[in-house]
């Protein structure tokens, strides 16, 4: 079997005395989709933020690509160039202008040529159908076009990973789609991804494991279809009966 | 030649230091206990929805802003005897432009901490019956009172580092004793400015700084359970 | 009050206006520099210079002007450091303003949303990056209006300055009472003349809160 681009073992995070992530195991295929499903409170969100090192944990093992991670603010900088990340409030920099939002990294973190960045930029933009907006700043964006826009700012740095928390959560129905369609066109370019998502059609389409986490323990890991038809626990059939879908 | 230390402590010397100290502490706590009340009086009557009475109050608030402490000070202090014919002592003076000052300052605190009291808390005060006094009283100022202290204290540091500038209308503060006591010492202690000036700088330090810290602490408080 | 007096007394006090403005432009200057350094050690958490960075802010902050120029214009020569009463006045409201300045300065950095950090971090940039490009230069846009508040209180404060005998406004009001006691004429254009500087600004800071207040990036 190939290398998995992510395992995560025996994970353990807290706050203080709270306990949030219990005895975390995970392994995501290269060139997969995991969707984290769970209900509120779960310990999604802070599952994902372990995987890019902003938030830290008191054990455990990540490695990446085959090789063990040391955490250390170094060690996640470099790491994060590999491992894009968007969040659920859409978050450019509001100083910048789109163009600017999306070759911060690029220039500044890869120190690639400004061309090439800006070609690889207005292509990335033109596929999720915004090339004309690259001299506008974010408050002249509606929420999902600038969701769209943070998906292309971590893009641009060529990663082998994506992790998106939630990023419809806060988008006016009308806009969820035009993002969903962007995370759809991803998969079928085998972008190896993680998504904490509450669009359950989406999950069910997209998903080639779903992890189901409830009070920071993983209860199943479950091939897509499978989860979805006919899940292992009792848990995830009342979450699945509860969600509307 | 003896070091310029040894005169703060000759003769009466600290105890005049101190006594000096206290008329600006006593001028202090007057204004402010005077201003803090106006300031609520006012700041409550800036949140009336009256274009008149809102003119008036902000302009009273933006004279005592943009003038000069110092400059009220001097108006009050040659104006009031002059053209109006009241005779104050230099220490009323300053307890009068202090307190008017504090009440300014004090009447944008309070409408600032009012105003943030979110309007559906007040349409729930006027859902129950409460008429406007009563609203004032039982729903807005308990909710405000919280994101007032904060500024007042600092307001508080402010006057008492204010009250610095009283010696310029020659109340005998601490600082104009300060002079007295570095003149009359010049020839034998050259040096005394250096040790005369920093035991107030000290003495003003020391009166400020637990106050901001306190001050500091509350905000910090505050931003904890925002 | 007589007019001819005012007018006759109008080329001192413009005189007296400049060197206002002048003193308070150095003065304002010199505070941004030294706030701006002074938040940089505090945000950056540099050791040891942080450290006396947090003193003086609260010596600075904790004490009144006029007894730090005293201290620097009577106090220093003792110890070896003379100046004119010029470079005293401007020294004191340097070191009054500084500490004013890095707590407006602070305070826009700390405004920045945790979720700006958190997404610059995951582009992969350094903390110098970070600050470079996505705190700095929206920390110092939200600390916009508590600057130009500060740059109003420094104005306002160089009335102090007459302790030192500087002929800045006030001192030259004093100056004009003292000699002709044209009392109520020179307090009038004392007064005029301070409106004329702090009106503008003033009007200016409130555009600018209310500008902060409606959230001037949007996001």
């Amino acid at each position: 079997m190939a290398t998995p681009l992510l395992q995560v073992e025996h994970l353990e995070k807290s706050y203080g005395d709270v306990h949030i992530l219990h005895d975390i195991n995970l392994t995501v295929a290269t060139g997969s989709v995991t969707v984290l499903l769970g209900p509120s409170g779960s310990g999604k969100s802070t599952l994902i933020r372990c995987l890019n090192g902003l938030e830290d944990f008191q054990s455990g093992q990540l490695t990446f690509s085959g090789e063990p991670v040391t955490p250390s603010p170094k060690v996640w900088q470099k790491l994060r160039q590999k491992i894009g990340m968007v969040f659920q409030s859409y978050d450019l920099f509001p100083n910048l202008t789109v163009l600017d939002n999306i070759l911060l990294g690029p220039l500044k973190v890869q120190h690639r040529a400004k061309a090439e960045a800006k070609e690889q930029a207005i292509k990335l933009l033109k596929e999720v159908g915004l090339a004309d907006y690259q001299d506008s700043y974010p408050r002249q964006l509606s929420g999902g076009q600038k969701q769209r826009i943070a998906i292309v700012r971590a893009l641009a740095l060529n990663p082998d990973f994506m992790l998106f928390d939630e990023v419809t959560a806060s988008l006016d129905p009308e806009m969820v789609r035009g993002v969903l369609e962007v995370l759809r066109n991803l998969a079928q370019q085998k972008m190896t991804m993680l998504v904490v998502t509450h669009e359950m059609n989406f999950a069910r389409e997209i998903a080639d494991q779903v992890v189901f986490l409830e009070e920071g323990h993983i209860l199943e890991v479950t091939p897509g279809k499978q989860f979805f038809e006919n899940p292992q626990t009792e848990r995830a059939q009342i979450f699945l009966n509860s969600m509307d879908f | 030649m003896h070091s310029g230390i040894s005169i703060l402590f000759a003769g009466q010397n600290f105890s005049r230091l101190l006594g000096g100290l206290w008329i600006s502490a006593k001028i202090s706590i007057v204004s402010l206990v005077i201003g803090i009340a106006l300031g609520i009086l006012l700041g409550a009557l800036r949140t009336v929805k009256n274009p008149i009475l809102r003119v008036i109050l902000r302009l009273y608030l933006e004279f005592f802003r943009i003038v000069p402490t110092v400059v009220l000070l001097f108006l009050f202090y040659y104006i009031l005897p002059k053209n109006f014919n009241v005779n104050l002592n230099a220490q009323a003076v300053a307890m009068l432009v202090f307190a008017l000052w504090v009440g300014a300052e004090m009447s944008d605190i309070v409408r600032g901490a009012l105003i943030s009291v979110p309007q559906h808390q007040c349409e729930a005060g006027i859902a129950i019956g409460l008429n406007g006094p009563q609203l004032f009283r039982y729903v807005l100022l308990p909710q405000a009172i919280g994101l007032m202290i904060p500024a007042t204290i600092n307001l508080m540091t402010r006057v008492i580092k204010t009250t610095s500038l009283l010696l310029l209308i020659s109340v005998m503060d601490v600082i104009n004793i300060g002079q007295q006591i570095i003149e009359a010492n010049r020839q034998t202690h050259p040096d005394g400015a250096f040790w005369v000036y920093g035991l107030i700088f000290i003495l003003y330090f020391l009166l400020c700084y637990p106050l901001s810290a306190w001050a500091r602490h509350l905000e910090r408080q505050q931003d904890n359970n925002a | 009050m007589s007019w001819i007096v005012i007018q006759q007394s109008v080329p001192v006090f413009a005189q007296a206006f400049w060197l206002t403005l002048k003193l308070s432009f150095y003065g304002i200057i010199g505070a941004i520099i030294l706030g701006l350094i002074a938040s940089f050690l505090r945000y950056f958490k540099v050791p040891v210079l942080r450290q006396i960075s947090a003193v003086y802010t609260e010596v600075s902050r904790n004490t009144p002007l006029l007894i730090q120029l005293f201290f620097i214009y009577y106090a220093f020569p003792e110890i070896g450091i003379k100046m004119s009463a010029t470079a005293a006045g401007i020294s004191g409201l340097i070191f009054l303003g500084g500490s004013y300045m890095a707590e407006a300065i602070f305070g826009g950095l700390k405004g920045v949303a945790k979720i700006q950090v958190e997404s610059g971090l995951a582009i992969g940039l350094s903390r110098w990056q970070l600050a470079r490009y996505v705190v700095f230069p929206q920390g110092l846009t939200l600390s916009v209006p508590a600057i130009a508040a500060n740059v109003i209180f420094l104005i306002k404060e160089t009335s102090i300055f007459t302790v030192i005998a500087i002929p800045e406004l006030t001192n030259t009001a004093l100056d004009q009472i003292g000699l002709y006691y044209h009392t109520d004429e020179s307090l009038f254009v004392l007064v005029i003349a301070y409106a004329i500087i702090l009106i503008p600004l003033s009007l200016i800071l409130t555009w600018l809160e209310r500008r902060a207040r409606r959230g001037a990036f949007g996001n």
